[in-house]
């Protein structure tokens, strides 16, 4: 096989037949392996469905690569509905010239990420593009889950006297991919968080039925996270900055940049809004899963403040967080 | 990693503000420089927990938000030129300009590439041999060092296709016209942070001489800040204005001087027009006669055409302290971040910008 993945590997002849199986050993379960147009497949109860599409430079990063990130976004997507993620589609676009390794490595990495999360990758497609007409490799990943009787989460439950959860300290994805990107290296003791969620939601959800609302805080960060539960649920939060987790060394990299913690990316973090008089449970229990080790009470839906994210500073100030507006850039002063 | 929460301190924080709060008994007014400083201000909500008697306004110390349209506009033209890749910081691609943007030249099919430093224009230069790749030098003290180095570099490894259209300012000038202007009755300033890592605190002196006004260099976390303001207070209620810094660890009377070294040896002080100000006598600078070829207003013929300023936006009399964004109309209407109408609504440190996020509606 070439080293580098060529225009004729996507032109369903010869050369899209040998990659294709070249993959299937790494994803292989019955129903992909059948290689039918689609896949068939009994499901019953109330579904979720997902897709996204996922760039990312670079392409690997410490903590993850884009294939780790495109299978835990999207399980993550599905099980911050509450459901129970079961099959993944996979489709790549690739810019000719990618190195047929680094695609290999993004295949183990899929393999070895769905099989962490239980996810079956069931139908997929692979697509070549001419030079500059993608940035390396894409990747789309759809995702079907089924969600347990008696599973109720929207943004739009949050009730004022509930209490908000995080499972961790916010903002390590964002700054780990920052300090690889071309012309910044700087070294960073922080990988990303990029993890699959589906287990951590499922012990919450049996430690409790009273999980509102559930959401990744993934690109825009935890403050567009809080917005959209003020503005959906159409009542205030208010947070504690003293009590929201932040690595030292991503808040020393976000005062070198002039960035916000709260508006850094995360891949692995997912904020709860709970019953108060389950908070302490389902606290516990979070703390036992390793991607809930660290979680924390952050703050409380309140009646005022409608629509509206207030953060009480460590200083004993209070101010409004806002939802972001456009890329965030580096400081120039 | 340190330096970060020791400036945060709670308890610290507590004790200066009960010192200021103890100590100012006049009504004064401060101006923070910085855009930096207004930011740190906003997102740790110290206006809330100063006195009544100290008004807080913010300066003009956006280096995005004192660019004119007319220097834009030159930007824009040359990007438009065959052949040229314009390399440029990033929030400076979205400033409207008089008749367009970088952003929407870039859209429309313009060599635009964002940068995070000019180091990185320099290596687009020397892997783009076919073009002329021209840096959007922006900045004031604190980014002319490094432009100054590149040219050295581009000269040493000759690099013969990278030039600078240069629009750096510096910042004492422009504190003398505002407070030459007299609009805003001043009591004291809160002096820039990283500009005065380059050039020191010596710079300011004229502040307290001439006008009989306080300053205090600051940086840019709580502690910081309020010390400054400290400093300010006990300048002002003392009636002994001088230069202070609370900004130790950051700023050295004399600055940096092997950087001030290398930044006046490229460039030379010139004339320079700020938006909103207008033309400020020294304020701005140019590459030396002997780096001319790296001048890209020398290099290129650019004839962006009359400038014009957006109607109704009110960035020049926010960055001279004398409005606040909530007194535009523009404002939050048909200004936002997501459509910025000027300047100070673009930059991440805009006072417009920094209003949006930290106030609320």
């Amino acid at each position: 096989m070439d080293d580098k993945i060529l225009l004729a590997h996507g032109s369903g002849g010869k050369l899209s037949h040998d990659l294709i199986e070249s993959f299937l050993p790494e994803l292989s379960n019955p129903m992909l392996d059948k290689l039918d147009d689609s896949a068939v497949f009994d499901l019953s109860g109330r579904l979720a469905f997902t897709t996204d599409s996922y760039t990312v430079n670079p392409i690997f990063f410490p903590g993850g690569d884009i294939g780790k990130l495109a299978v835990c976004g999207t399980v993550n997507d599905l099980s911050m509905s509450g459901a129970r993620p079961l099959y993944l589609s996979l489709s790549f676009i690739i810019e000719e010239g990618l190195p047929v390794a680094d695609l290999k490595k993004i295949l183990v990495s899929i393999k070895n990420t769905a099989a962490e999360a239980g996810v079956k990758i069931i139908t997929g497609d692979t697509k070549v593009v001419n030079r500059g007409s993608a940035d390396r490799i894409f990747i789309n990943i759809s995702g079907i889950g089924v969600i347990p009787e008696g599973v109720d989460i929207s943004a739009a439950n949050a009730r004022p006297g509930d209490k908000i959860i995080i499972n961790g300290n916010i903002g390590d994805h964002g700054i780990a991919v920052l300090s690889q990107r071309e012309g910044l290296e700087f070294k960073l003791p922080v990988p990303s968080d990029c993890a699959p969620l589906n287990g951590l939601v499922s012990e919450m959800l049996a430690a409790s039925k009273k999980i509102r609302c559930l959401r990744d805080p993934t690109r825009g960060g935890l403050a567009t996270t809080l917005n959209d539960f003020a503005e959906q649920s159409s009542f205030g939060i208010i947070i504690e900055e003293e009590r929201i987790p932040v690595h030292r060394a991503v808040m020393a990299a976000c005062e070198l940049f002039g960035f916000d913690p709260l508006y850094i990316a995360n891949e692995g973090k997912l904020a709860a809004v709970v019953a108060a008089e389950d908070a302490e449970v389902i606290l516990a229990e979070m703390k036992r899963n390793k991607y809930g080790k660290d979680a924390v009470i952050i703050g409380e839906v309140v009646a005022g403040h409608p629509g509206q994210v207030v953060m009480k500073t460590t200083l004993g100030a209070s101010r409004i967080v806002d939802m972001p507006v456009g890329e965030l850039l580096p400081r120039i002063c | 990693m340190k330096f970060v929460e020791e400036y945060r301190d709670p308890d610290l924080a507590k004790k200066l503000l009960e010192r200021i709060h103890k100590n100012s008994r006049k009504s004064i007014r401060l101006m923070e420089f910085c855009g930096g400083h207004t930011v740190a201000i906003f997102r740790h909500g110290i206006r809330q927990l100063l006195p009544d008697t100290i008004k807080m306004l913010s300066g003009p110390g956006c280096p995005v938000c004192v660019t004119a349209s007319a220097d834009l506009d030159k930007a824009i033209a040359l990007a438009d030129m065959k052949d040229v890749i314009v390399a440029s910081f990033g929030d400076m691609v979205r400033v409207p300009g008089s008749y367009s943007s970088l952003q929407k030249a870039k859209a429309d099919g313009a060599d635009i590439r964002i940068v995070y430093s000019v180091q990185d224009a320099l290596a687009i230069a020397s892997e783009n041999p076919g073009k002329q790749v021209v840096f959007v030098g922006i900045g004031f003290e604190t980014t002319a060092p490094t432009v100054a180095a590149s040219v050295l570099q581009a000269q040493t490894e000759e690099i013969v296709n990278y030039s600078i259209l240069s629009l750096h300012k510096i910042c004492p000038p422009v504190m003398k016209a505002i407070l030459d202007l007299g609009e805003v009755n001043l009591s004291g300033i809160i002096c820039p942070g990283h500009v005065s890592a380059i050039i020191g605190s010596h710079p300011y002196q004229f502040i307290p001489d001439h006008y009989g006004i306080a300053c205090a260099v600051s940086g840019f976390e709580p502690l910081d800040i309020l010390l400054a303001v400290d400093m300010l207070v006990g300048q002002i209620e003392s009636g002994q204005p001088r230069v202070e810094i609370a900004y130790r660890r950051g700023v050295k009377p004399e600055g940096n001087t092997q950087a001030v070294k290398l930044m006046e040896s490229v460039f030379e002080v010139s004339d320079a027009n700020w938006r909103g100000i207008g033309a400020i006598p020294a304020s701005g600078l140019r590459l030396r006669g002997e780096y001319g070829k790296y001048d890209a207003e020398k290099r290129f013929e650019i004839e962006p055409g009359p400038a014009i300023e957006p109607k109704g936006c009110i960035c020049g009399s926010i960055l001279r302290g004398v409005s606040t964004p909530l007194e535009c109309r523009l404002f939050r209407r048909t200004c936002t971040p997501e459509s910025p109408v000027g300047p100070c609504m673009v930059s991440s440190e805009g006072t417009c910008a920094t209003y949006y996020y930290y106030q609320g509606s």
